[in-house]
């Protein structure tokens, strides 16, 4: 039954004019440096950027229940527990429709990191690097790193205080940042595909108790730049997350190395 | 996209045909019936200590022990190694017979099929019941993500990670772990014996 509706759905999605209703473009980002939260190394938190390209806005409910029609395996209720928690795409109606809760427009969220992974590798992409990501979220409509202006960490801080508290909104409904992003800060957090890089948590969390033994290798990270308060909320809570794990604010959106051809 | 350029006819023809494909790869999957939350719905290729690719399931059927590390990694990965023997050595003979040791590592670039060899060889590790495997760079995340473990790469080539030893039963369902290193968790222990019986 299922089987049917997916198909008719299919068909008339690729009768439609698929381009213009989910073109979610990718954007360049050039090489830079940057001076990151989670330094690499403990005297010299500048860190380098490699040119990228990353999706304009998180991926929408739209652009995913199109991936999910094209990979069933992806669908709620087929995509296994060791991937997804049970909370997966739970917002929409059924496992391929969205229905009045999930506009087609708000970006997808009870998605897990394995599901984001595999929505981008189906784009042939992949998840930006919390590096990635942290570069980008520093722009504001102007410039490339606005942290410094306290008035544009205010803005981003006043998001956080109030998230959760109604629905999420659409896409685009925000501003550009220099580069051509929107919702990087506004709308929802999103997974990062090196979000098991954040040893934070039980170095900072457990004070004084850090279980040297559980780390092999050098020494633990340092959060720098503790002013930069909401960058580092979402290190806390990226920190925490599963990759099984979804979440009501947690979407993503696909990044891929400058040079790809289409 | 050269999906946009085909006629709507041909596309659903197309879509159709996928779809119908996907269906019957997904059934004969069900017929193993693997549990919902084994870990071996990860379907990965990995290269072993031989150089032989080998699927992550290679010991299904059987309780194994699975952790992540790096061969070159000074301190601590060692250290894990022989906490996985001592906690072999509160085994009879029997119960060590039957269970399987899988090391996967995090650095791929540098522990080559030769590196990982020479690393059993060095730690004198019974090549039948316990496989060293270096997995492709671009799954490292998905298979650190399966067994909750965390790591990053440090500027001067080695990482930081999660020492967490994992206990699979005979379908990929992970039954216990633990992070004591160094010493016999005595629950984790309890936990493989359970296994083997």
């Amino acid at each position: 039954m299922h089987l049917i509706i997916a198909l008719l759905a299919l068909a008339l999605l690729s009768a439609g004019d698929i381009r213009s209703s989910f073109a979610n473009e990718f954007v360049p980002i050039p090489t830079g440096e940057f001076r990151s939260v989670i330094p690499e190394e403990e005297d010299d938190n500048l860190v380098a950027v490699v040119a990228f390209e990353i999706q304009e806005t998180p991926v929408t409910n739209a652009e995913f229940l199109r991936f999910v029609l094209h990979n069933p395996q992806w669908q709620r209720g087929n995509a296994v527990a060791l991937f997804v928690d049970d909370q997966y795409l739970s917002t929409w109606a059924n496992p391929i429709s969205l229905g009045p809760e999930s506009d087609q427009k708000q970006p997808v969220t009870q998605v897990s990191w394995f599901a984001a992974n595999a929505y981008c590798g189906w784009q042939e992409a992949r998840l930006p690097t919390w590096y990635e990501w942290e570069y980008v979220a520093a722009a504001n409509e102007e410039l490339a790193d606005a942290r410094a202006l306290p008035e544009w960490r205010q803005s981003i801080l006043s998001w956080y205080s109030q998230s959760g508290s109604d629905g999420i909104g659409e896409v685009r409904r925000g501003p550009k940042n220099h580069y051509r992003n929107y919702d990087i800060h506004g709308l929802v957090w999103e997974w990062v595909d090196d979000f098991s890089a954040f040893l934070v948590s039980a170095d900072n969390r457990e004070q004084g108790g850090a279980d040297e033994l559980q780390f092999c290798g050098a020494g633990a990270i340092t959060m720098e730049q503790k002013e930069n308060y909401a960058v580092l909320m979402r290190v806390a809570m990226l920190s925490a997350l599963e990759a099984r794990y979804t979440t009501r604010n947690l979407g993503f959106r696909c990044a891929r190395d400058t040079g790809y051809q289409q | 996209m050269n999906r946009q350029i085909l006629n709507a006819p041909t596309m659903i023809l197309v879509t159709m045909m996928l779809s119908i494909a996907q269906i019957s790869i997904a059934r004969a999957g069900d017929d193993q019936v693997l549990p919902p939350d084994s870990v071996y719905h990860l379907q990965l290729g990995v290269e072993d200590q031989n150089g032989d690719l080998i699927q992550l399931d290679r010991y299904k059927g059987q309780p194994v022990l699975v952790t992540m590390f790096y061969a070159s990694c000074p301190h601590v990965c060692p250290m894990l190694i022989s906490t996985i023997k001592i906690l072999e050595s509160e085994l009879t003979e029997e119960e060590r017979d039957q269970l399987r040791v899988m090391t996967i590592s995090i650095d791929p670039e540098r522990d080559t099929a030769e590196k990982l060899l020479q690393t059993m060889t060095d730690h004198s590790i019974d090549a039948h019941r316990w496989s060293m495997v270096r997995p492709d760079h671009g799954d490292l995340r998905m298979i650190a993500g399966v067994f909750g473990i965390k790591y990053k790469k440090l500027p001067g080539g080695e990482f930081n990670h999660t020492t967490r030893i994992i206990l699979l039963d005979r379908d990929g369902i992970q039954l216990a772990n633990t992070e004591q290193i160094g010493r016999v968790d005595a629950n984790f222990l309890e936990a493989v014996k359970t296994s083997l019986r």
